[in-house]
C-alpha cells in the first residue's frame, strides 16, 4: 500500500506501459492468428485510479459485458480482466473456427458459446502472461479463467476482492484491442493487468530498475 | 411536488444518505451487498455498497470505513442519527451477494458474496435493525434503488428484469 502513496516515477511509468505493450501485442497475435484477420491494439495506458474510476473505465458500472477474469499466480501475483462489448463477443464467437452453433439472445445460457469464449480468454491471457514471464524472467501463471457476462461493475467489484483487502486503488495497465473490419471507431476489447499492490516491487526489481529512493 | 427528483448515487466501497423527495441508487453490485437502513417516520435513509466483510481482513491500519460490513452499517447508522433518523425505527433492507464466477477455484474469495451477506446480517442482528426485506445470492449483478418515502427497493438485474421488496 505504501507503494501506491509514493509517485511513481516515469520511468517506472514507461515500464509498465511496456509490460502492458509486450503483454496485449502477444495476446493481440494470438487473437489475429485465430481468427485470421488484423487486429489492431492501442498503446497501454497505465493510471493509479479508484475502483469506481476504473469500472468507468471499463463503460461505468451497467454496462453489460462478457467479462474474462483470472487471478495470476506465482512470482509476481495480480489479477487480469478481458472486458468485451457483447456484440463484439458474439462476432468473436462466430469468427472462431468449428461453426459454433449459438442463439445471441441467450449468450448468458448458452454453455457451448460460454466456453468457447471461456477458452479465447484462455488463450489470450496464456500469451499475456507467457510473454510477461519471458520478459521479465517470473514465473507466472493463470488461473482457469472464469467468465461472466453480466454488468461490468458487478464483474470487476468483484474480481477486485483481493486488492481491495489492501488498497483503496489499483494500478491499472488498460490497453484495448480493436478488430479493424468493423467500421466503427468503438473500442473492442480491453485487458486491465493489476499488479497486487507487493507485485510492483518484484517487477521493476526483476527488471533490473531498483528502488528510486 | 414540484421538486426535481434528485437521485444520489453511490459508488463501490462508498456510502450515502437521501431525505424525500430524493432518490438513492447504486449500481453494478456483483459479490458486493448494498444496505439500505431507513427510517420511514422521518423519511431518511442511508445506503452503503459494501465489498467485504469484515474489517480485520483490512491489511492496512487506516481503511475505507465504508468498504466493510462491520464499519459500514455503524458509520452508516451513526450518520442517519446526525441527520435526524431515530435509530429504534431503522427497518433495513439488502441486496446483492451474488456468486458472479460459476467456476470456482476453491478459492475462499470466491465465495466472497455469502460471506458479505452472512457478515451483514449479523451485524444488523447485534445492532437490533430489522431486516425487512432481502434479494441475495444468485448468479446476477444487480442494480439498486431506494425510495425513502415509501420503503421501496427496486432491484434490477440483466436478466431477470426488475423487482420491488
Amino acid at each position: 500500500m505504501n507503494f501506491l502513496e509514493k509517485n511513481i516515477s516515469s520511468m517506472q511509468l514507461d515500464i509498465l506501459k511496456e509490460i502492458g505493450n509486450i503483454g496485449a501485442g502477444h495476446a493481440a497475435t494470438a487473437l489475429s492468428t485465430l481468427l485470421n484477420k488484423k487486429i489492431d491494439m492501442s498503446v497501454p495506458d497505465v493510471r493509479i485510479v479508484s475502483f469506481n474510476e476504473m469500472i468507468d473505465m471499463a463503460g461505468g458500472p451497467e454496462n453489460v459485458v462478457a467479462g474474462v477474469f483470472l487471478r495470476i499466480e506465482g512470482d509476481a501475483p495480480g489479477s487480469m480482466f478481458f472486458v468485451l462489448p457483447l456484440t463484439q463477443a458474439e462476432i468473436f464467437i462466430r469468427e472462431l473456427p468449428g461453426n459454433i452453433p449459438f442463439c445471441a439472445d441467450e449468450l448468458t445460457y448458452d454453455e457451448l458459446a460460454l466456453s468457447a469464449l471461456q477458452e479465447l480468454g484462455n488463450i489470450l491471457s496464456g500469451s499475456y502472461l507467457s510473454s510477461l514471464s519471458d520478459f521479465t524472467k517470473l514465473s507466472l501463471f493463470p488461473s482457469v479463467p472464469m467468465i461472466s457476462i453480466d454488468m461490468v461493475g458487478a464483474i470487476i467489484g468483484t474480481g477486485l476482492m483481493e486488492i481491495s483487502q489492501m488498497s483503496d486503488y489499483a494500478i491499472v495497465i488498460d490497453t484495448a484491442l480493436n478488430d479493424e473490419l468493423q467500421n466503427t471507431d468503438a473500442v473492442n476489447g480491453h485487458f486491465f493487468l493489476l499488479p497486487d499492490p507487493e507485485s510492483f516491487q518484484i517487477i521493476f526489481k526483476a527488471l533490473g530498475i531498483h528502488d528510486y529512493e | 411536488m414540484n421538486s426535481i427528483l434528485e437521485i444520489i448515487k453511490v459508488g463501490i466501497a462508498d456510502m450515502n444518505i437521501v431525505k424525500t423527495p430524493g432518490l438513492i441508487r447504486t449500481s453494478g453490485l456483483g459479490s458486493c451487498v448494498g444496505v439500505v437502513l431507513y427510517d420511514l417516520g422521518s423519511e431518511i435513509a442511508g445506503m452503503a455498497h459494501i465489498m467485504l466483510p469484515d474489517s480485520s481482513l483490512a491489511k492496512n491500519t487506516s481503511f475505507n470505513s465504508a468498504k466493510y460490513a462491520d464499519t459500514a452499517i455503524r458509520n452508516l447508522m451513526s450518520l442517519l442519527e446526525k441527520k435526524g433518523a431515530k435509530t429504534s425505527r431503522l427497518n433495513a433492507k439488502i441486496a446483492g451477494g451474488a456468486q458472479m464466477f460459476q467456476y470456482s477455484s476453491g478459492s475462499d474469495l470466491m465465495r466472497i458474496g455469502p460471506r458479505n451477506v452472512e457478515a451483514v446480517k449479523k451485524e444488523l442482528n447485534s445492532l437490533k435493525i430489522a431486516l425487512l426485506g432481502e434479494d441475495v445470492g444468485g448468479h446476477s449483478g444487480r442494480t439498486i434503488e431506494f425510495n425513502p418515502q415509501t420503503g421501496d427497493l427496486m432491484v434490477r438485474t440483466v436478466n431477470k428484469g426488475q423487482i420491488v421488496i
